[in-house]
């Protein structure tokens, strides 16, 4: 019978067999463009240059560089399959905690790539820049206006070096009032970048202890507070997902020490436009512009990390600083008082266009519903996992629902087993074994960009998934992942015996 | 909203599954004193429309280098970027991943990074690279850390033709660690200056080539003279492009490569966000900043990739990190990665040669201005002059014409306020230098 062109029907078939070549239909096995690239070949088509090197004399590189070139057809292909080996926010509800994995507005996007930003120099005259320092001025406005805080560097480029730059100000307050001091404070339950920016700074690191309901054990911090004491370095919210209810007394008690109170602003997307942290005693707070602002992580970065100060603080803000005067703005690069400076040129321009599309899209309105809904968010994946999975803590949470792994107790699935069956399931894993201080952490973001259908869908996966961990199922997450592009990696041989570039063509 | 899919009914729903009464129970820990119950005293929220008016109108009080001739280098430099590379750099699978924690689901990201690592490494003439720093005056600052935790000794010798920002963002991060630096005082051709400096308390020697009034210097000597003394030798390059040209710093002798390699598929954007390249012997990998992504096999024995040696890093080791590092720059680097791969060992040496070809054609058509001095001796796509009056107002006149002429070194630095820094690249047109050399002379008659 003929049978080209009519519909045809699946077949039933026994098992599934390895494919032949290491693809899985569409998900191609793609080599290394060290392994497909030509040495002669290229993806440019260039002028030829009028003048030689000659003048160069011996400095001119003769050996092979060792790099590969493609067309563009090529290029084009191989970095597409790559892309479709890579879980995405916009693939589905990215629940890592503290990572605030939003939706990143394409407006943004465009705005960034316009010539009279993307295509401006940081060094040409500042007559010619003027609307491109006016909007560094108007993100400042909207920065600080949403803090409270009277002063802001915008120069960090993410949030560790926006911590950097927080304790540098309050390095050189101190200084200023020649008393130079030693130690600083971190909760146990800190992000890891918190003692490790003290310790850059030079400051011995002393961790104050939690209570029992998350939060800042305030006998521990008074105990622990001193004349040598620099400053604590509190995130609020927590990395718990709580907020610290007694953060009013512990800015006094930090202030009555002399010291100074840096928060961690990576979780300012659960209380944007409802507190602001002027009226909690804050001296200097960063903001991740990738998290609560909405530009895009980008597989690690670039990010942005703008700190604001306080009073007290200002005067010491790092070069440059803007100066909006009757000639209009200009950049001071070497303003009497500051501490020095954190990066060539002025920041994360980049960033800053983006974030201030995202702004101006919310307005003032709409920032204050992002942190009622990320809030609303977390609670409601709180509450229908609660039934079956451990919370942390009892209460509400803020933009963030934190699990132990006391609930797995006894069917011999971990937390990263469950992790890397969600993986399965279609759902990027929760931030797994952080913050430290409770055990298996399992941390759920869902941020206020995520659908009740989406949150729903998650939740069902979730519970499916707990259920067959409670029924003895436990093969389904010690392999897993089985569906991913790849299973699950060696990540101790990578370690062992660090291969960390591609060997010279030989 | 559009960026926000609850409905109020959703919300409403919501709330009776959590118990709450309201969105406000939710925020009960908040002290009463700090609960804000109006709005912020902000705009209200506007339309994609709105937005996008009020974003041009900011945009076009600017003058883009692309709507006549331009000159700016001294760290960033305008090149052309192959419209596939920002294509690519916008799929959602890159655009909107995380920093890739999950290897299984992260291969693009992981493959990429390593592909990075690899190009790094060739191209700086080093055996390790990692996965990227903010830019290469935080990665010049970080590779001092690393020296003086490779020698355990406190000092920094600089060279004077190291970028004075660099050299600012490196005395910042010193300040605070106990290491004091020695700066040299600013000089068009002076690199080997650094060697009489050097003593036995020397963790590093930092260098710049081409330096930042575009001088290309053969280090060689001075890596001899550093290791001799027990120190590094850090090589800062600002133009990533010029390695398609110079000898590498690897085979001059570096322990430390230190680089901005926005030059390679990243636009000027103002200042940032760069991407930091970051480079060295492979014996001081361990006490690398930053990310690391290494190769490995999976269950099945596949090959895969995943971030590596992460006891180094801050998520680890907190306060015993090598760096306080976390968020790099990875969509850069990708950007980078990719205009590398389309330029191919062929592309790249010829756009060198191509910048390069275009900095003589601009000497000469300033050298011939009368009353102009080209100071720099030997140089890569960009140089320094001398004009007989001080360069800003120059730069400021020329600019009132239509020609950005350059930077006056008076913006980095006092002291040299006759100094006007200018770069030519592949995008400089013949036209652009005849009319430049042209309007300099008028300026100046």
């Amino acid at each position: 019978m003929q049978s080209v062109g009519r519909p045809t029907q699946p077949q039933a078939v026994s098992a599934t067999p390895d494919t032949l070549t290491g693809a899985r239909g569409l998900l191609q096995d793609e080599v290394l463009i060290f392994e497909l690239g030509g040495w002669d070949k290229t993806g440019v088509d260039l002028a030829e240059p009028e003048l030689d090197a000659s003048d160069l004399g011996d400095l001119v590189r003769v050996e092979p560089i060792g790099l590969p070139g493609l067309s563009e057809p090529e290029t084009l292909r191989h970095y597409v399959r790559l892309s479709q080996k890579n879980h995405a926010i916009d693939l589905a509800l990215y629940p890592l905690g503290s990572c605030t994995m939003k939706h990143n507005p394409r407006l943004n996007e465009k705005m960034a790539r316009l010539a009279g930003f993307a295509d401006i120099h940081p060094l040409q005259p500042q007559s010619t820049v003027q609307g491109a320092i006016e909007l560094m001025d108007e993100l400042s406005h909207w920065l600080k206006t949403l803090t409270g805080m009277p002063a802001v560097a915008l120069s960090p480029k993410a949030g560790a070096h926006g911590e950097l730059c927080g304790l540098l100000a309050i390095r050189a307050a101190h200084v200023a009032r020649g008393d130079a001091r030693k130690r600083v404070l971190v909760p146990t339950s800190a992000h890891g970048t918190n003692p490790a920016t003290a310790a850059f700074v030079g400051y011995l690191v002393e961790e104050i202890a939690q209570t029992d309901d998350g939060r800042v054990d305030l006998g521990d911090l008074e105990a622990k507070l001193g004349p040598d004491v620099a400053a604590i370095m509190v995130t609020n919210p927590n990395t718990c997902g709580l907020f610290e209810r007694d953060v009013i007394e512990i800015a006094r008690l930090t202030h009555s020490a002399g010291a100074y109170f840096y928060c961690d602003g990576a979780n300012f997307n659960a209380i944007v436009g409802r507190v602001r942290p002027a009226d909690l005693g804050v001296d200097a707070m960063h903001i991740n512009l990738h998290k609560t602002f909405s530009t895009p992580h980008g597989g690690g970065g670039p990010g942005a990390g703008p700190v604001v100060l306080s009073e007290a603080l200002a005067p010491y803000a790092p070069a440059p600083w803007i100066v909006h005067g009757e000639d209009g703005y200009s950049l001071d690069e070497a303003p009497a008082g500051a501490f020095g400076r954190m990066c060539a040129f002025h920041g994360q321009m980049g960033m800053f266009v983006r974030a201030l599309a995202y702004m101006k899209s919310h307005g003032t309105d709409g920032l204050r519903q992002v942190a009622e809904d990320a809030v609303l968010n977390a609670n409601y994946i709180k509450a229908r996992l609660s039934p079956v999975m451990s919370a942390a803590f009892t209460g509400p949470c803020m933009h963030e629902a934190l699990f132990t792994d006391a609930w797995l107790e006894g069917t011999g699935v971990t937390t990263l087993d469950f992790a890397k069956a969600m993986i399965d399931e279609g759902f990027h894993p929760m931030t797994m074994y952080f913050p430290l201080v409770v055990h298996g952490a399992m941390l759920i973001e869902p941020t206020e960009t995520e659908s009740r259908n989406e949150l729903d869908r998650f939740c069902d996966a979730v519970l499916k998934l707990a259920s067959a961990a409670r029924s003895g199922d436990a093969d389904r997450f010690k392999g897993a992942p089985f569906h991913a592009p790849l299973r699950r990696l060696d990540e101790t041989r990578a370690a062992r015996k660090p291969v960390l570039k591609c060997p010279p063509p030989g | 909203m559009r960026y926000l899919p609850l409905t109020t009914a959703d919300r409403t729903d919501m709330l009776a599954v959590i118990g709450a009464a309201s969105v406000d129970d939710l925020f009960v820990d908040v002290p009463a004193a700090a609960r804000r119950t109006g709005l912020v005293s902000l705009p209200a929220h506007e339309g994609e429309l709105e937005v996008e008016r009020d974003m041009m109108a900011l945009a076009a009080k600017n003058r883009a280098a692309g709507a006549g001739p331009f000159f700016c280098g001294a760290g960033a430099y305008r090149h052309h970027v192959p419209a596939s590379v920002d294509h690519i750099i916008q799929r959602s699978e890159f655009l909107t991943s995380y920093t890739p924690y999950q290897p299984e689901i992260a291969q693009g990201t992981l493959q990429y990074l390593f592909e990075f690592q690899t190009q790094v490494a060739a191209l700086t003439g080093m055996e390790v690279a990692n996965a990227s720093m903010y830019d290469g005056s935080t990665a010049a600052a970080e590779a001092v850390m690393m020296a003086t935790r490779v020698t355990r000794r406190s000092k920094a010798v600089l060279s004077g033709g190291v970028h004075p920002h660099y050299a600012g963002t490196i005395d910042t991060m010193a300040s605070v660690a106990g290491v004091e630096v020695v700066a040299q005082d600013p000089a068009v051709d002076n690199e080997a200056g650094v060697i009489a400096a050097i003593d036995a308390d020397t963790a590093c020697v930092v260098v710049q080539t081409p330096n930042v009034f575009g001088t290309a210097t053969d280090v060689t000597a001075i890596a001899a003279a550093a290791q001799a003394a027990g120190a590094l030798l850090i090589v800062v390059v600002t133009e990533t492009v010029s390695l398609g040209l110079l000898k590498s710093p690897g085979a001059m002798g570096a322990d430390i490569v230190v680089a901005e390699g926005q030059s390679i598929g990243n636009g000027l954007n103002f200042g940032g966000p760069y991407v930091g390249l970051f480079a060295t012997r492979e014996k001081y990998m361990r006490q690398m900043p930053g990310r690391l992504c290494g190769e490995t096999v999976d269950a099945e024995g596949r090959r895969g990739f995943v971030l590596t040696l992460s006891t180094r890093e801050q998520h680890i080791r907190r306060d015993k990190a090598t760096s306080n590092i976390c968020t790099n720059s990875g969509l850069c680097a990708l950007a980078f990665t990719i205009h590398m791969s389309l330029l191919g060992e062929k592309g790249l040496r010829q756009l060198a040669a191509l910048n390069h070809s275009k900095a003589r054609q601009l000497a000469a058509a300033l050298g011939a201005v009368p009353g102009v001095e080209i100071l720099t001796p030997r140089f890569f796509n960009e140089f320094a002059i001398r004009l007989p009056v001080a360069a800003a107002p120059v730069v400021e006149a020329l600019a009132g014409q239509g020609v950005i002429a350059g930077v006056p070194f008076s913006r980095l630095a006092g002291g040299m306020d006759n100094v006007l820094l200018v770069a030519a690249t592949e995008t400089t047109t013949t036209s652009d230098i005849e009319t430049f050399a042209r309007m300099l002379n008028g300026v100046l008659a």
